[in-house]
C-alpha cells in the first residue's frame, strides 16, 4: 500500500454552479503552498477543475479527494450516479452529454476527460451505469 | 541579484496600525507588529493598493524629487500617457509637453511613441509559432511581479518585449545624442510617472540588468506646478508625436486596442486580474490569444500616484483620442528602431514562489497538518486584529514561527476567562482560620 502524507477530501454538490471550481482552486491553493513544482500544480489543478465540473454537471453528487505522497500525487473523483453508459464514446474529444444549461454557461465542449487523461501520468476510470463513476488521475512527483 | 527595492514604503510616525492595509494587500505582503504596519520585502509587488487604502497616508511611494534632474546636464521628460489626462480643458497635448518641457527639461519624448513601438514589435512577436497561449502583456510591472509571486506557472506566457518607458528612453536618448553630440552620461532620462510599480522597475528592473531610465517623477508631486504652467505659456512647441493608439495605452484595453488581436480580454483592477489569472491558469480560456491586465482600476489613468479622478481622466484620454490620428508606425521607422535599440528581454523572469510554506515537502505538509488544527481552533471572524490579514494568514503566521496564538484577541479572552476561572477556584481552596479550627475539631 501507498504511504500517503496528507488527504484531504471534498463534497461535490450536483447543479451548484454558484460554487463550482472552489474544491479545485482549493486543491491548487493547496499544492502551491506546499511547494510543489508549478508545472505539476497546473496539470493537478486543470484535471481537478475538469473532474469537479464533471461531478457538479452530469452526476449526482460526490466528492473529491486529493491525496498526497512525497512520489505522487492521486485525485480520485467519486459520485454516486449516475454512471457512463460507453466509456470509450465518452473519452473522446468533443462527445458530450451535458444539459443545454450547463453549454450554455460555457461548459460541456466534450473535452474534459480527455483534457484530465492528457495532464495524468496514470489515468483510471470505472463506471457502472446506475451506479456511479470513479476516476483516479495520478501524478508524479519525481 | 540580491536585494529587494520596492517604491513603497511606510511613514512609521503616520501609521496607526488598523486593518486596511492588511486586508487589501493582493499578496498578503503586510502584517500588523508591535503596532505598526511591516510590510514582507519579498512578497511585495509595489502595486499601490495600500497607498490608496491608507485612511492616514503613512503608506507612501518613493520617487524622485524634481529637483533631481540637475544631477544631469541634459535632461529629458518621458511623460506616461496617463499625465494628458490629468488637466481640465486642454484639448491640445503639446499644451502639456511644452508646459513639461518648461519645468526644467531639454527635451520631451512620449511614453506614447514608445507604446506605438512596442505595439509594432509585440505583434511580429505575437506570429511567432509556438508561443504559449495566451500571451500575457508585460506592460504593467506590478502584474508581472503579481506573476512571479502566485503564478509562477504563467511566466511563460508574459510577452519578452521591452516597455513603452524603455523603448522611449533608448529612442530619445538617441534622438537627442543625434541632434545635440550630448554624451552618454551627461544625459538624465526621467519618467513622469502615475504609479509605484513603474519606480520600482526602474531601480530592480526584469528582464533585464539595467533601465535606461535614471529616476521616476511622480504625477503628483509636479501636477501643480505643470496645471499653473498650462495656463501661463509663452510658446507651445510641438512635441506630440504618438498615434491615438500610442496615447489609448493610457486607459485599461487601450493597449488590445492597438494590437488589434481579434481574441484579446482586457482586465483592469488587481483583483480582477487575480481572478481571470486564476482561471487562466486552469486553462479556461483556450481560445484566447491575448490578456491585458493592469492592476489600476481603469488603467493606468487610475494610478495612485495621479491627481484626477481615474473615471474622469479616462473620458479625457478618450476625447482627446478620438481626435487624433490613427496611424501606425512607418516601415522605416520601425526598422530603424529594431536595428538600434534594446526591444526585447535578455534577462529571464524569475519565479518567486515566496508563498510555500517549505522547501521540504514532508516538513510542509506537517506545517500544513498544524496549520488546519490552529485555523480549526480560530474564531473565523477574520478581524485582523492579530495583525494578520485574516485568521488562514495567521495560522500561517503561528506555523512558521512569526506569531503566536494568543495574538488572536479572542483566543487572548478565551486565555484570560480559563485563568480567572483557576483563581476563582484557588481561592476558594484557602483554609481562612476559622474553618482551619472548624476542620480540626
Amino acid at each position: 500500500m501507498k504511504r500517503y502524507i496528507m488527504e484531504h477530501t471534498y463534497s461535490i454538490e450536483a447543479g451548484n454552479y454558484a460554487v463550482a471550481g472552489e474544491a479545485s482552486s482549493s486543491i491548487k491553493g493547496l499544492l502551491k503552498k506546499l511547494g510543489i513544482d508549478g508545472g505539476i500544480v497546473r496539470r493537478m489543478a486543470i484535471a481537478a477543475y475538469e473532474a469537479e465540473m464533471n461531478l457538479v454537471i452530469h452526476s449526482v453528487g460526490g466528492s473529491l479527494t486529493i491525496k498526497i505522497a512525497p512520489d505522487e500525487l492521486l485525485l480520485i473523483s467519486e459520485d454516486g450516479g449516475p454512471g457512463i453508459a460507453d466509456i470509450d464514446l465518452a473519452m473522446e474529444e468533443g462527445y458530450s452529454t451535458a444539459p443545454e444549461e450547463a453549454r450554455e454557461m460555457g461548459f460541456g465542449a466534450g473535452m474534459g476527460l480527455s483534457n484530465m487523461k492528457r495532464c495524468a501520468d496514470e489515468f483510471n476510470i470505472h463506471s457502472d451505469a446506475g451506479i456511479g463513476t470513479k476516476l483516479q488521475i495520478k501524478i508524479y512527483l519525481k | 541579484m540580491g536585494g529587494y527595492y520596492h517604491s513603497v514604503t511606510l511613514d512609521k510616525d503616520k501609521c496607526k496600525g488598523c486593518t486596511n492595509c492588511i486586508k487589501r494587500c493582493p499578496t498578503e505582503a503586510i502584517r500588523v507588529r508591535e503596532g505598526k504596519a511591516r510590510i514582507i520585502a519579498e512578497r511585495c509587488i509595489d502595486c499601490g493598493e495600500c497607498i490608496r487604502v491608507c485612511p492616514y497616508h503613512a503608506k507612501i511611494a518613493v520617487t524622485d524629487p524634481l529637483s533631481s534632474i540637475y544631477k544631469f546636464t541634459y535632461r529629458i521628460a518621458l511623460p506616461a500617457p496617463a499625465l494628458y489626462g490629468q488637466f481640465k480643458d486642454v484639448s491640445d497635448i503639446d499644451y502639456i509637453l511644452s508646459a513639461l518641457k518648461s519645468l526644467g527639461f531639454n527635451h520631451v519624448y512620449e511614453v506614447a511613441k514608445g507604446a506605438d513601438y512596442n505595439t509594432a514589435f509585440v505583434k511580429e512577436w505575437l506570429k511567432n509559432k509556438g508561443i504559449k497561449k495566451p500571451q500575457i502583456s508585460s506592460a504593467c510591472p506590478a502584474i508581472v511581479r503579481l506573476i512571479q509571486v502566485r503564478f509562477p506557472e504563467l511566466i511563460e506566457n508574459i510577452v519578452p518585449i521591452e516597455s513603452p518607458m524603455e523603448i522611449a528612453a533608448q529612442l530619445a536618448r538617441q534622438e537627442f545624442y543625434q541632434k545635440f553630440g550630448a554624451r552618454e552620461e551627461d544625459i538624465g532620462v526621467f519618467f513622469i510617472t502615475p504609479c509605484a510599480a513603474k519606480m520600482t522597475s526602474i531601480k530592480k528592473p526584469i528582464g533585464k540588468e539595467k533601465s535606461t531610465v535614471d529616476g521616476a517623477i511622480s504625477i503628483l508631486d509636479i501636477y501643480g506646478a505643470l496645471n499653473s504652467k498650462i495656463g501661463d505659456l509663452q510658446e507651445i512647441e510641438g512635441l506630440q508625436r504618438a498615434s491615438a493608439y500610442g496615447v489609448g495605452w493610457a486607459n485599461s484595453s487601450g493597449e488590445c486596442a492597438a494590437l488589434s488581436v481579434e481574441r484579446y480580454l482586457a482586465v483592469d483592477g488587481i483583483q480582477n486580474v487575480i481572478h481571470v489569472l486564476e482561471e487562466i491558469e486552469n486553462n479556461k480560456f483556450p481560445d484566447l490569444d491575448f490578456f491585458e491586465g493592469l492592476a489600476c482600476v481603469g488603467g493606468c489613468v487610475g494610478g495612485p500616484l495621479t491627481f484626477e479622478n481615474g473615471f474622469v481622466a479616462k473620458n479625457r484620454i478618450k476625447t482627446l483620442t478620438d481626435e487624433m490620428d490613427k496611424y501606425s508606425l512607418t516601415q522605416n521607422e520601425f526598422n530603424a528602431a529594431k536595428n538600434s535599440i534594446r526591444w526585447e528581454f535578455t534577462e529571464d523572469i524569475q519565479p518567486k514562489p515566496v508563498m510555500k510554506l517549505d522547501d521540504d515537502l514532508t516538513l510542509a505538509v506537517q506545517k500544513m497538518e498544524k496549520m488546519e488544527r490552529i485555523f480549526n481552533s480560530l474564531p473565523g471572524l477574520d478581524c485582523g486584529s492579530c495583525g494578520s490579514p485574516n485568521c488562514r494568514t495567521l495560522a500561517e503566521d503561528i506555523v512558521q514561527g512569526e506569531a503566536s496564538e494568543l495574538d488572536c484577541v479572542f483566543k487572548l479572552r478565551e486565555r484570560v476567562k480559563e485563568l480567572a476561572e483557576e483563581m476563582i477556584e484557588l481561592a476558594e481552596k484557602i483554609p481562612t482560620g476559622r474553618h482551619g479550627e472548624d476542620d480540626s475539631k
